[in-house]
């Protein structure tokens, strides 16, 4: 009696499991055979790399190929789906994944493109920080719903070149103090690059009177309070920025490019392994290192999302899984690959896997997690609409 | 009979190729500037696009810097390359140096406008050579040498890439002409060297390079990589906007960037055409100069200048050239070291094997869409010299509508047309696609040398027995060889050029050394960029070197 209790305990607890694998292993028969079209920004050559020995290792365990359609801009590939879906080719799509967050995927997802709910049917999906990294469930404040999942993770840090700046600032305003001491020597992307808009919002954070305002859409009632106090920083700063303020990097690359130049000492960036990379790769001196902000600084999560039209969904899956494998985010966090962060809690791996993590090797540019502090989470994406439009106002003449 | 209905054919088979793509395009422009795309949720015709367009802060300065850039860049391409040829005119060397003009042409637009910002930037090699030891700059200076807001540096960088296309068509015109006669014949009058060539070949030439010419006016309105890279950021040109617009993740953001491309098509329109009319101005005001007959003049010193600025402009192609290739062997190189201080040649060895497929492409696409191009355009001209009206039929003035239309609007009408008719990632597609850019070019080339020369040479021949093939394959080729091979060079580079077409009609499957350059060069590392630049640049050098060095072939007299 008690075992057969028992016995129908665990069915019942097993059922789903089991379901849920028979459906992955239906999955995985669909998928062999498949070639996956991943979409992704090319201007990396170590994200290059791995997506092309991510391909490989899909194709030997899996027999899913991977084609990287290398894009300059996100943008390209979901004017693609757009062009698709006007030309009404809702099934046979030639964008199968695509690399994606924020902005470009809210407008993915309201203009119904994307193919899903999916993430949670991913058997590694259980391994995901859903707890520490909230941003891997809210994409720039919207829920995503399981319609992208997570492979890598950014966050806001700041690098300057040890060589140049004696003491590094602890906050926006000390930020601004810097500026002024060493004018010219420090600048942004241009605003309507993400990484641009993304320094203001990280202001924003710390000059808000009420920063919690920034997790709901901005009103007319509240961005103009709101911002106020950001805005008079920035008038203070802009003056002493590169060029006086006048000229921008067009985006993280250029503005990279401007430092190993020496054109500055420091600069903002989304990737905290980006100092201890790019010293690998000769893209910055040796003498660059990372620092943050006390309070913290803003944090946000890649996905990869599939179109509502694609042709190999089941291998896009496989993919997709493959991302979140434990071996495959050791990897990706290794500063001689890619050098991105986990999206996975470390503490739900097998102790073999967490060594992996363990053994990654260390570099002085590359922060600990413990100095990498607090991630914020990113505001509602209407208040980088406003800002965009209201730095436009401002500033361009 | 069959060859002359055969030709008769070929302007409705050419302009069928572009007619629907161009009307593509044209909707899938204006619909969208004027509200409607139900794609993306546009599914009113309204005016908003227009209003957003105009409130936009910077939207005046914008279309000021765009005609300002544009029109400077197009005028000093056009001083200078004249002035080159007017100096040169009585050099013995003169006509030999288009050859060594050739990598310039061959080099694409942004690889180019990359080298060159490396050269002049404040951080860059000239400020490089001379720091610290004369400068005494530790750090670059805080100036701005590119991407100031006046657009020096963009218009810097289109006349470097212009003016010696512009040479090369005039030399290439020059032959038809004969140049030296008339030379010859208003120096016996006792004008000098340059004051004969302005006076007499100029006139003459005109009408030959005054396509090309009107090409490079729109190709400098609606440049995007070059200013992208040179221009102003903060307002950018009105092309830069529309394309940062298109990019934008906010898809609302096509609707004004919609409006933007239409309004840049009409500053183009309206640049021409107010050309046109400053045309018949200076020449009515030159004819009276000409007729005046005075012979000293300024003139030979303005041409010494042209020729100075032609000299200038070669030295910093070259530097931004060579700066490229040292980059793609660097391994370290940073301010102020005029040298790269440390070298790496797996640059180079880890790339070999991935350019073999790209380069395959590049030239299986570029080689077809030439081929095809020259058979419809040499068809094309024989087609005119059949009709009992003179001039060409008016509708191929609407194979120069791609040359003005901005690339990016056209496109995406064009793209949703290729994916209607699942044509779209296959290589036919990206070679239509290429076509309707490569034959512009070609034909601008070719028309004006073909229909210049001397219809007697056909007349004989045929009163001779010979067939209208035979005419077409024994006389006229052959006489014509030297502009039929700059021709389809510069097709050829064209189409190695081609980014957005290219990934439009490829949907990103068919990879070209063009479309690998510009996704790397978005990562900004100077070695990649500069061994992939050398890379594109080599293919259409070698179909320049090769086409300069065909031996221009006169007919005896």
């Amino acid at each position: 009696m008690i075992r057969r209790f028992l016995l129908a305990s665990v069915l019942a607890i097993a059922a789903p499991v089991l379901a849920q694998d028979a459906a992955w292993n239906d999955t995985l028969a669909k998928a062999r055979g498949q070639t996956v079209h991943f979409n992704a920004w090319a201007g990396d050559e170590k994200t290059n790399a791995f997506i092309a020995w991510v391909g490989e290792e899909t194709e030997k365990r899996y027999g899913v190929k991977v084609v990287h359609v290398k894009l300059k801009d996100t943008a390209e590939a979901v004017q693609r789906v757009v062009a698709e879906k006007a030309a009404a080719r809702d099934a046979g799509g030639t964008v199968d994944m695509i690399w994606i967050n924020g902005p470009n995927f809210l407008s993915m997802k309201e203009q119904k493109l994307l193919y899903g709910p999916y993430a949670d049917r991913l058997p590694n999906w259980r391994y995901v920080d859903t707890v520490k990294k909230r941003s891997n469930l809210v994409d720039f404040t919207i829920p995503n719903e399981g319609y992208e999942s997570p492979w890598r993770m950014a966050q806001i840090v700041f690098v300057y070149d040890s060589k140049r700046v004696r003491t590094t600032p602890t906050s926006i305003a000390a930020l601004g103090a810097w500026a002024k001491a060493n004018p010219g020597r420090f600048t942004h992307p241009g605003v309507r690059n993400f990484l641009g808009s993304t320094f203001l919002k990280q202001a924003l954070f710390e000059l808000a009177p009420d920063p919690s305002v920034l997790q709901r859409p901005a009103t007319d009632a509240n961005f103009a309070s709101t911002t106020a106090p950001m805005w008079a920083w920035y008038d203070a700063l802009k003056p002493n920025l590169w060029r006086g303020g006048a000229q921008f990097p067009e985006n993280g690359p250029a503005q990279r490019q401007l430092m190993n130049d020496g054109e500055i000492d420091m600069m903002i960036s989304f990737n905290p392994s980006e100092a201890a990379v790019s010293v690998q790769s000769g893209l910055l001196p040796d003498s660059v290192r990372t620092f943050t902000l006390a309070k913290g600084t803003i944090g946000n999560t890649s996905f990869v999302a599939i179109p509502y039209n694609a042709s190999a969904k089941e291998g896009a899956l496989v993919v997709a899984n493959f991302l979140l494998e434990p071996a495959t985010q050791a990897r990706a966090q290794d500063v001689r690959q890619m050098g991105n962060f986990t999206v996975l809690d470390l503490a739900k791996l097998a102790p073999e896997d967490r060594k992996r993590f363990d053994d990654l090797p260390r570099h002085p540019a590359l922060p600990t997690n413990a100095e990498l502090g607090t991630t914020l989470l990113e505001p509602h994406p209407s208040w980088m609409t406003r800002i965009t439009a209201e730095w436009e106002r401002r500033y361009t003449k | 009979m069959r060859t002359g209905r055969l030709f008769a054919a070929a302007p409705v088979v050419t302009v069928a190729t572009f007619a629907l793509p161009i009307a593509a395009g044209f909707v899938g422009t204006l619909a969208p500037a004027f509200g409607y795309l139900p794609a993306i949720g546009g599914h009113e015709f309204s005016l908003s696009p227009w209003r957003e367009l105009v409130a936009w802060p910077g939207f005046a300065s914008s279309v000021r810097l765009t005609l300002v850039t544009g029109v400077a860049a197009t005028l000093i391409s056009a001083l200078f390359a004249f002035g080159f040829c007017a100096w040169a005119a009585g050099r013995a060397w003169g006509p030999r140096a288009a050859a060594w003009l050739a990598p310039i042409l061959a080099t694409p637009h942004s690889a180019f406008a990359i080298g060159l910002a490396f050269v002049i930037a404040p951080s860059g090699w000239i400020v490089r050579a001379l720091s610290p030891w004369l400068t005494g700059f530790d750090v670059p200076p805080d100036v701005a040498t590119i991407g100031d807001p006046s657009g020096a540096a963009l218009v810097l960088g289109m006349v470097v890439k212009e003016a010696p296309y512009l040479v090369l068509m005039t030399t290439a015109a020059l032959a038809q002409v004969r140049a030296n006669e008339h030379l010859a014949v208003a120096r016996s009058m006792g004008y000098g060297p340059t004051e004969a060539w302005v006076r007499v070949v100029l006139p003459q030439v005109w009408p030959q390079v005054r396509l090309p010419f009107l090409a490079v006016l729109a190709y400098s309105l609606s440049v995007v990589d070059v200013a992208l890279i040179l221009g102003p950021s903060n307002p950018p040109t009105l092309a830069v906007l529309a394309v940062r617009w298109f990019g934008d993740p906010d898809l609302r953001l096509w609707f004004p960037a919609a409006a933007a491309a239409s309004l840049q098509l009409v500053i183009v329109a309206a640049s021409i055409g107010a050309w046109i009319a400053l045309e018949r101005m200076i020449a009515r005001a030159g004819r009276r100069i000409v007729e005046a007959g005075r012979r000293a003049s300024t003139l030979s010193t303005l041409s010494s200048l042209a020729a100075a600025g032609v000299a200038i402009i070669g030295a910093l192609a070259v530097a931004a050239m060579t700066g490229m290739a040292i980059w793609s062997v660097a391994s370290q190189w940073r301010f102020p070291s005029a040298w790269p201080g440390a070298f790496a040649f797996d640059n180079w060895s880890r790339r070999i094997a991935d350019i073999a497929s790209p380069a395959a492409n590049t030239i299986v696409v570029a080689a077809i869409a030439t081929l095809c191009a020259l058979a419809l355009a040499v068809a094309c001209l024989e087609a005119e010299e059949r009709r009992r009206r003179a001039g060409p039929p008016p509708a191929l003035a609407l194979l120069y509508l791609p040359l003005l239309v901005p690339q990016v609007a056209f496109l995406f009408g064009a793209q949703v047309l290729l994916v209607r008719a699942g044509l779209d990632g296959a290589v036919a597609a990206v070679v239509w696609a290429h076509l309707i850019y490569v034959l512009p070019y070609l034909f601008l080339s070719l028309a004006d040398p073909w229909r210049a020369l001397d219809p007697r040479y056909a007349r004989t021949a045929a009163s001779l027995g010979a067939s209208e093939w035979r005419v077409l394959f024994a006389v006229k080729l052959p006489i014509l060889v030297r502009p039929v091979a700059i021709a389809c060079a510069v097709a050829f580079a064209v189409s190695v050029g081609l980014y957005l077409p290219t990934l439009f009609a490829g949907n990103g499957l068919v990879p070209t050394l063009t479309t690998e350059a510009v996704t790397l060069s978005a990562g900004a590392d100077r070695r990649i960029i500069g061994a992939w630049a050398l890379m594109q640049a080599l293919v259409p050098l070698a179909a320049y070197l090769a086409a300069v060095l065909v031996p221009g072939r006169r007919p005896a007299r």
